[in-house]
């Protein structure tokens, strides 16, 4: 049973390279990106149930924290073109 | 009792995988970034939870589950947080929704 999710989950993230790869726009790159960091998570965590060895959820746990950290740079750096701009604000009053 | 936990957790772990695969199968098709991320986002977090609900399921009191129980608090954290993030970036960036275009063709010149 863990090998159908673990299949379930590699079919996932072949879809979601497909669209990392062909994507339009660079935000449907991230989305990609960072969809297939968060199956990463789940990969690495039903891997370790199935052969048995549950300690790979610390490297899932590590993972999870980075993928956000990194989905997060990579938009403001894609923003702003800068990751230090913290005195200009995002937004000209469009969206509060 | 421990067939009944099985069942569940099998079930759980079942769901989870068919989210995840209808996700990227929307992820693929839909026409527009912003229904993308609609297909990404929601099904993300739904197939993150059962899949680590059916693991804790089948761990049991312990560590593990404790452990898989953090990861879920930090998916449910984050991943509402990154969508928020894009659809914000990417209006931001100029790029429109796709809406009503068959209601504003006739209306162009």
């Amino acid at each position: 049973m863990f090998a159908a999710a673990t299949l379930a989950i590699l079919v996932t993230m072949g879809l979601a390279l497909i669209r990392a790869f062909r994507g339009p726009t660079v935000y449907d790159r991230i989305l990609a990106v960072n969809m297939f960091g968060t199956k990463t998570v789940l990969f690495i965590a039903v891997f370790g149930f199935l052969t048995g060895r549950p300690d790979f959820l610390d490297i899932a746990l590590a993972y999870a924290l980075i993928n956000f950290i990194s989905t997060v740079a990579v938009l403001k750096f894609f923003a702003y073109g800068d990751l230090d701009n913290t005195a200009a604000t995002p937004d000209e009053g469009e969206d509060g | 009792m421990t067939m009944i936990v099985d069942v569940l957790s099998w079930v759980c772990l079942l769901a989870g995988g068919f989210l995840g695969i209808s996700g990227g199968i929307g992820m693929l098709r839909f026409p527009d970034f912003f229904t993308r991320l609609h297909a990404a986002g929601v099904t993300d977090t739904l197939c993150a939870g059962l899949i680590l609900l059916g693991l804790m399921m089948q761990a049991g009191w312990g560590l593990v589950a404790v452990k898989l129980f953090f990861i879920i608090l930090f998916l449910s954290f984050t991943s509402p947080v990154a969508a928020h993030a894009l659809a914000r970036a990417a209006l931001h960036g100029g790029l429109k929704p796709l809406l009503h275009k068959a209601e504003e063709d006739p209306s162009k010149p």
